[in-house]
């Protein structure tokens, strides 16, 4: 039986960029547990001879003709932005700080 | 008039014994009269949609040439972004996000002149069988307001069993149009993958979602499956290659010499007993239209659920990190001298809801070094194993079918705190979209023990989706003619109605 501990799921919620509470975590592990033992089912049936499937069609790279068309305006780009500032995005501090 | 088929509707509209106008004003009356109770709606477009509706009355009375369906209303799940008018995927990390964009769905239902009333409600992102995990509240099933009105899609089924759209707009990426529309008594098909663009449907689980149709007629869910299918250059992964011609196919509804497989392990234990015996009747009923019943094994389908639930959570971990907090949508934390990293912590924290983030939890761990061969990559061997037995299978068979759902709705809360539990319901219909075929739900009945719903899923190979209407409209023919009227005419009235 596969098993996550509150500090593993800790760790997950940081590397999915979701900050969790204690309660939250605690719930999770314990919830994991049980899924965790569901999904490994996978694991029984699938030999190493059996090809994996990414996606249900046969594609490979499709490509369109390098030809400029119409995109959305400045405006309309910007029309949902949290915040603004002479026509970009305006961000958080993205680099640590001095 | 709004319990008339969008076919008959559309009959109406061409020889002028109503306006769009006012067969859209019936419907956004009767949502009015009736949403309080059910709660299909996140959004009513009051405005847009008679104004896009007068624009149709216009056309036809300037002698244009019209489509099947145009002036006929639908709803649209709110999934699906249209300009201009709200889309939130039934989260609070889009609340109040106006898209700048149609999807390509929507452009093509523009452009068949087809209403679009509204948004309609949905579990968080698609993710859930009940509309439970909607962060607006829940849907409540028309037939028993007590009970879920299947999920993701439940605003949509909810919408064409109450009365307030003759058409609607599903996304099923584990069953999200079929599940819901069994359990509604309504008809809902997901496309073979590809058939319909994704452009502008929030991605959850890119190799898995598909578009499609929903409808309270196999007729009228293959009008609308035409008006929205077809390649697109705006999605690389839309095929390029003619509709099917199921309009053709639900017209005809000829079965006779088809060979209908039967999945033996779709059946059975598990399976509620008025699920399994309305089942039953309906494959005595076409064979009594000339289709020859066949059994078929499909010995893999019960790893599918195991695989899906880590494939769909695994695409959903990566898709949704574009909920950022940095271009659109909620953005929380944003004080001075916070980084960028701590906004985007806060915000998912409070923007997703619990089913949200346990699968982004669920998809990041399948995901990671380490753990990535044994869950991630078995998975997509399975995924293998499963589009092996459907070949196997379509080898004996042109067809195969499976009860939708292995029970009728349940109760709103019986199963939100067992994920487990919940996440059975969709045991029979993963596999299709786990080979990327095509899939259908059709009302078979009531089950005698609870007097609710039961679907009869047809499956399909891949652009073989006509298959599929040849099969339901005859089972549709057979059921009508055995019961007299069709299956919503049993529905309870609404008090608001």
């Amino acid at each position: 039986m596969t098993s996550l501990s509150r500090d593993d799921v800790a760790n997950l919620a940081r590397l999915a960029r979701i900050e969790m509470s204690d309660e939250e975590l605690v719930n999770l592990s314990n919830e994991f547990t049980v899924i965790l033992d569901a999904v490994a089912r996978v694991q029984e049936v699938a030999g190493a001879d059996v090809q994996p499937t990414s996606h249900p069609l046969p594609l490979r790279n499709v490509f369109r003709p390098d030809v400029v068309v119409a995109s959305l305006t400045p405006e309309e780009a910007l029309s949902g932005a949290p915040s603004q500032e002479e026509s970009r995005f305006r961000v958080p501090q993205i680099l640590g700080e001095e | 008039m709004i319990r008339n088929s969008a076919a008959e509707m559309a009959a109406k509209l061409n020889s002028g014994e109503i306006t769009s106008v006012e067969l859209t004003r019936l419907h956004l009356d009767r949502i009015a009269s009736v949403d309080t109770e059910v709660h299909a709606f996140l959004y009513v477009n009051n405005e847009g949609a008679l104004a896009q509706a007068a624009e149709v009355d216009a056309k036809r009375a300037a002698g244009e040439k019209m489509s099947p369906l145009a002036g006929v209303p639908l709803a649209l799940k709110d999934v699906m972004t249209q300009k201009g008018v709200p889309t939130t995927c039934g989260s609070k990390i889009l609340e109040g996000w106006r898209p700048p964009y149609d999807s390509t769905v929507v452009t093509n239902l523009k452009k068949n002149g087809i209403v679009i009333l509204g948004k309609t409600n949905m579990d968080e992102f698609a993710m859930g069988s009940s509309t439970e995990n909607s962060a607006y509240g829940p849907t409540h099933n028309p037939w028993d307001l007590s009970r879920i009105p299947g999920g993701s899609g439940g605003g949509s089924s909810a919408a064409l069993a109450a009365f307030e759209a003759p058409l609607a707009i599903g996304t099923d990426t584990g069953g999200s149009i079929r599940q819901p529309a069994a359990v509604t008594g309504t008809v809902g098909v997901k496309p073979t993958y590809g058939g319909v663009s994704r452009f502008g449907l929030v991605a959850f689980s890119s190799s898995l979602d598909q578009a499609g149709p929903c409808a309270r007629t196999v007729l009228d869910a293959a009008l609308l499956h035409e008006a929205i299918a077809g390649h697109d250059p705006k999605d690389s992964t839309s095929i390029n290659a003619p509709v099917p011609q199921v309009v053709a196919a639900a017209k005809s509804g000829d079965v006779k010499g088809m060979k209908i497989g039967v999945v033996k392990e779709l059946n059975g234990d598990g399976y509620q007993s008025g699920v399994r015996s309305r089942f039953e009747e309906s494959l005595e009923l076409l064979a009594a239209a000339g289709a020859e019943i066949v059994e078929v094994s499909a010995p893999n389908f019960e790893y599918a659920l195991a695989a899906y639930y880590l494939i769909a959570p695994s695409e959903c971990s990566s898709n949704l990190a574009r909920f950022d907090a940095m271009r659109y949508g909620l953005r929380v934390g944003d004080v001075d001298g916070a980084s960028a990293e701590s906004v985007m912590n806060l915000t998912r924290e409070v923007g997703f809801g619990r089913e949200v983030k346990r699968r982004i939890i669920l998809g990041t761990y399948a995901l990671s070094s380490g753990y990535y061969d044994a869950y991630y990559g078995s998975a997509q061997k399975v995924r293998t194993l499963i589009t092996q037995d459907f070949n196997n299978a379509f080898e004996k068979c042109d067809v195969m079918v499976s009860p939708t759902c292995p029970t009728t709705a349940f109760k709103i809360g019986e199963k939100s705190n067992d994920p487990i539990a919940m996440y059975l319901n969709d045991i029979a219909t993963i596999p299709v979209n786990m080979a990327g075929i095509g899939g259908m739900s059709l009302p078979a009945g009531l089950a005698p023990e609870d007097g609710l719903p039961v679907g009869f899923q047809i499956m399909a190979p891949a652009m073989q989706d006509d298959r599929m209407y040849l099969v339901g409209a005859a089972l549709e023919a057979a059921l009508l003619s055995k019961w007299g009227a069709p299956l919503l005419s049993k529905i309870p009235a609404l008090a608001g109605a």
